[in-house]
């Protein structure tokens, strides 16, 4: 793989045009990743997923090079309809699009960042290997004290043109002063077998408001890896919700540091899962000073040979008196094969907090069923109402009723 | 100088060391060490070369680095592996004839054989740095057809028992501590409970580290038969000392068919002085097997010593309808560090598993608490319900909970709870308004929290245990 790594790495260098200063760190980041490889589980972060063993078995030998000069066309009929909205489109990893057609141009900034930096303090070998083989990125700034009218939603799609490659890409945004950004991540894939990579890097200021959707809804062969990596000043809010079931295997983790005081998070997820996909979810929320919060709410319903694994922690310094922490993970298991696996972890150094965690999985409740058939629905519609009514619950804490409907259209219930 | 003596004595009641010659094994660890333990043990042929089997699997071992706690390199071959009180080579016939120094030991200590055999009814193998010095109350027992004597006594009168059973929990192949407890253990308590026997009174060992350097490996061993109840109740005091050390002991339990083992453990273990300097290192592997059907393991702990406290009592819930407990209440004060929690590996059917684990911590330490729960595919309708409450006094110290929860079977019930909070202004209000100071109403508002657990204990246990929560605390609050 160090050759393949190397060489791919080699005739990005020539094509691309990075400033020598650039190659440089990447090589670094390069190099850092080459050492470590792709995570297994004897890292206490890859226990339960051992991402080496499932990029072996599901793709094999992956090539990392991506010929991003000539522009993909897009296909105009992925876009959701019924919801004005401002598009980005990523095709195979190469920006095609960026939109913002229903905001005011002097409050939204997109920098595209010639040089590169690392402002993730993170040890981790895929952040590495993202820095050392993104092509390009932008920096999009939402300005001081504006809100958003419209969604932006972010397109990630593949076609078929992608077999056995790795793709890296990367977004930062810069939330100034008491702004508001409501983003949906929608990945469409119509490619197979590619291991792709994504990473987030948001910083809020002062009393603004990020909430972020994020849908992995399609069917698809693809492993994925996700990174959200949220900075929180005073008062800020950040809401994340993630749908977690199209792909073959997907880890979505997300680091937040409530540095401020009064900030707070909120992280929901649903996991539907079927066949033998594996998913995860990985959380770390990190309080750093007193008064902060953090409401974790995440659900899994398994069907087949699925596998779901929640890894959450919540970590608060000595210094972050008043803490309010909050994890709760549910889990139905419907078949014999399914497997559901979590670590719900507190590290809290401070006295004066309230944190607790809950972790529940078993079947569905049988009296619960042998109610509603009582009452004239048969097995399958009682069981159906009773795992949507389960996931519903999640649903509902999204704050935003435009895009709860797109994502409760998404799943398919019924207003 | 006297008062100086006296001050430090007071620290920790505990603290004082008897002054008897030992017997040493020469420093260090390799073969020799281990054929002269062995030598001396009047071992069996087939006991050395399972020692050494162990010590083969150990020189590839590498200790384990994952825990919270970290500590000093520990230089393995610069610590004695065997010693004894002298007058073990003529064992005496009786308690008069013991050592008076010992005696006088355990009078310190708060249990006086001589007392304990006539008022309490509890017969006590205690061991004295490493080798059972006395062995009480053996007649009623061997009329039940009881065995309780120690596991060197056991290797030669019993072998077919240890054979069969020895390693078959934790094998020899394990991990580091535990493979090294295999090599080397010295001595420890063996236990055997006939079919259909109820153990007519509680089973109890106080383990004591004396002589200075040596790592104390206890290994104890019980196995209930078919039918059969036992309950065994294990205490831990050991001298002030400034150099740290080692206590890596191991504990197999064995539940046949519809047998049921109580174990209780009240551990104060030299903790080290207020600035963390010195305390005992104490990793030790405990684990349960219910083999049988319908058998039943609990564990009870109450940990409040050691500088750093490492362990896991575990159950293999094997048989079907097996049940296996663990009750915990983990103090730290000062620099203590303490990791601990338990192990539930359901395998078979319609198993149960409770796990209840109270964590308070104060001054500078750590406590953490990190549990498995892990339901295999065939563990069908077998459930578990976890709570673990963690304490913090004041903002110096560190409270954490880890638990992995592992569920592959859909007809099973996993629910864990744990929360972390301080004591309630209001409750300390409500008792000093009626007239307690402070620290009486931090006593009882955290011996209302660890009530729970206490209830478990047995009676005798309970008391002592009640009192070390409150001393164990003292100086913390405020």
């Amino acid at each position: 793989m160090e050759n393949q790594l190397k060489n791919d790495f080699e005739k990005i260098v020539k094509t691309s045009g990075f400033s020598k200063k650039d190659v440089e760190i990447k090589e670094n980041f390069l190099n850092k990743f080459i050492a470590s490889g792709f995570p297994n589980r004897n890292l206490e972060n890859w226990k339960f997923s051992d991402i080496s063993q499932i990029i072996k078995k599901n793709i094999g030998d992956l090539d990392f090079y991506n010929d991003y000069s000539t522009p993909n066309k897009i296909d105009s009929s992925i876009f959701v309809n019924g919801l004005e909205h401002n598009k980005i489109v990523f095709i195979n990893g190469r920006i095609e699009k960026i939109e913002f057609n229903y905001e005011e141009d002097e409050k939204i900034e997109i920098i595209d960042e010639l040089e590169f930096k690392n402002n993730i303090n993170q040890e981790n070998s895929l952040i590495n290997l993202n820095n050392a083989f993104t092509n390009k990125y932008y920096k999009i700034v939402i300005k001081e004290g504006y809100f958003l009218k419209k969604p932006l939603i972010i397109y990630h799609t593949t076609n078929k043109n992608l077999k056995y490659k790795n793709v890296n890409l990367r977004l930062d945004f810069l939330l100034e002063k008491n702004s508001c950004l409501k983003l949906v991540d929608i990945s469409n894939d119509e490619a197979e077998k590619n291991f792709i990579n994504i990473l987030y890097n948001f910083e809020l200021g002062k009393d603004s408001i990020l909430k972020n959707y994020k849908v992995d809804k399609k069917e698809n062969s693809n492993v994925k890896y996700s990174f959200n990596n949220i900075n929180q000043d005073v008062n800020s809010v950040s809401e994340t919700f993630i749908l977690s079931a199209g792909s073959n295997f997907i880890k979505n983790e997300i680091n937040c540091n409530l540095n401020g005081k009064y900030s707070s998070a909120f992280i929901n997820g649903i996991f539907s899962l079927r066949n033998k996909r594996h998913h995860e979810i990985r959380t770390c929320i990190n309080h750093l000073i007193d008064n902060t919060k953090s409401y974790q709410l995440i659900k899994s319903v398994l069907e087949n040979d699925s596998k779901s694994v929640y890894q959450g922690k919540i970590f608060v310094d000595s210094i972050a008196q008043k803490t309010d922490g909050y994890q709760l993970s549910k889990a139905i298991l419907l078949s014999e094969n399914a497997e559901f696996n979590a670590k719900p972890e507190l590290e809290i150094y401070a006295d004066d907090v309230k944190c607790s965690h809950g972790s529940a999985s078993g079947n569905l409740n049988q009296d619960s069923i042998f109610y509603l058939m009582s009452r004239g629905l048969n097995y399958k519609q009682s069981k159906e109402l009773l795992i949507n009514g389960f996931l519903l619950d999640v649903v509902e804490k999204i704050t935003d009723s435009e895009v709860r409907n797109l994502i409760k259209n998404l799943i398919g219930f019924k207003e | 100088m006297r008062e100086k003596e006296l001050e430090r004595l007071k620290d920790y009641k505990y603290g004082f060391t008897t002054d008897i010659e030992s017997i040493k094994a020469p420093k260090g660890l390799n073969e020799e060490v281990i054929k002269f333990i062995s030598n001396i043990k009047k071992e069996p042929t087939w006991m050395l070369n399972w020692r050494l089997k162990a010590f083969e699997r150990l020189k590839v071992l590498k200790e384990p680095n994952w825990q919270k706690p970290k500590y000093p390199k520990i230089d393995y071959q610069d610590l004695y592996y065997y010693s004894a009180p002298k007058s073990t080579s003529d064992k005496p016939k009786n308690l008069e004839d013991l050592d008076p120094k010992i005696l006088e030991t355990y009078n310190k200590l708060g249990i006086p054989l001589q007392e304990q055999k006539r008022l309490n009814g509890i017969a006590v193998d205690a061991v004295f740095d490493s080798v059972s010095v006395a062995t009480t109350f053996k007649d009623k027992l061997t009329e039940k057809g009881i065995i309780f004597c120690s596991i060197s006594e056991a290797i030669q009168k019993h072998p077919d028992l240890v054979k069969k059973y020895l390693g078959t929990v934790i094998p020899i192949t394990d991990h580091f501590f535990a493979t090294l407890n295999s090599a080397v253990f010295t001595d420890g308590s063996f236990v055997y409970i006939p079919p259909d026997v109820r153990c007519p009174m509680e089973l109890s060992t106080y383990f004591r580290i004396n002589a200075s350097d040596t790592g104390q490996f206890e290994r104890t061993l019980i196995i209930a038969d078919k039918g059969s109840y036992v309950s065994y109740l294990e205490g831990c005091t050991a001298p002030m000392r400034d150099e740290n050390q080692l206590h890596a002991a191991n504990v197999e339990l064995i539940a046949l068919d519809n047998a049921e083992i109580k174990y209780s453990t009240v551990q104060n273990w030299y903790p080290g002085d207020k600035d963390g300097k010195g305390g005992i290192y104490n990793f030790v592997t405990k684990r349960g097997l219910c083999k049988g059907k319908n058998s039943k393991i609990s564990w009870t702990q109450v940990e409040t010593g050691s500088a750093i406290t490492w362990k896991y009592p575990s159950c293999i819930l094997k048989g079907d309808n097996s049940i296996g407990e663990f009750y915990s209440i983990a103090i730290t004060n000062n620099h203590q560090k303490a990791d601990t929690g338990t192990k539930m590996i359901h395998l078979g059917k319609n198993t149960k598993s409770k796990i209840i684990s109270k964590g308070i911590s104060a001054g500078f330490s750590d406590m953490t608490y990190r549990g498995l729960v892990d339901v295999s595919p065939k563990a069908c309708n077998s459930s578990n319900y976890t709570q673990c409450d963690s304490l913090l006094m004041g903002n110096k110290c560190g409270a954490h909970t880890v638990p992995y929860i592992k569920n592959k079977n859909s007809e099973s019930n996993i629910a864990h709870e744990a929360t972390t909070s301080k004591i309630s202004e209001e409750q300390l209000h409500y008792c000093q308004q009626r007239g307690l100071n402070s620290e009486e109403a931090v006593g009882l508002i955290i011996n209302g929290f660890c009530k729970e657990v206490l209830q478990q204990l047995p009676m005798e246990f309970a008391v002592e245990a009640q009192k070390l929560v409150g001393i164990s605390l003292e100086g913390s609050v405020g």
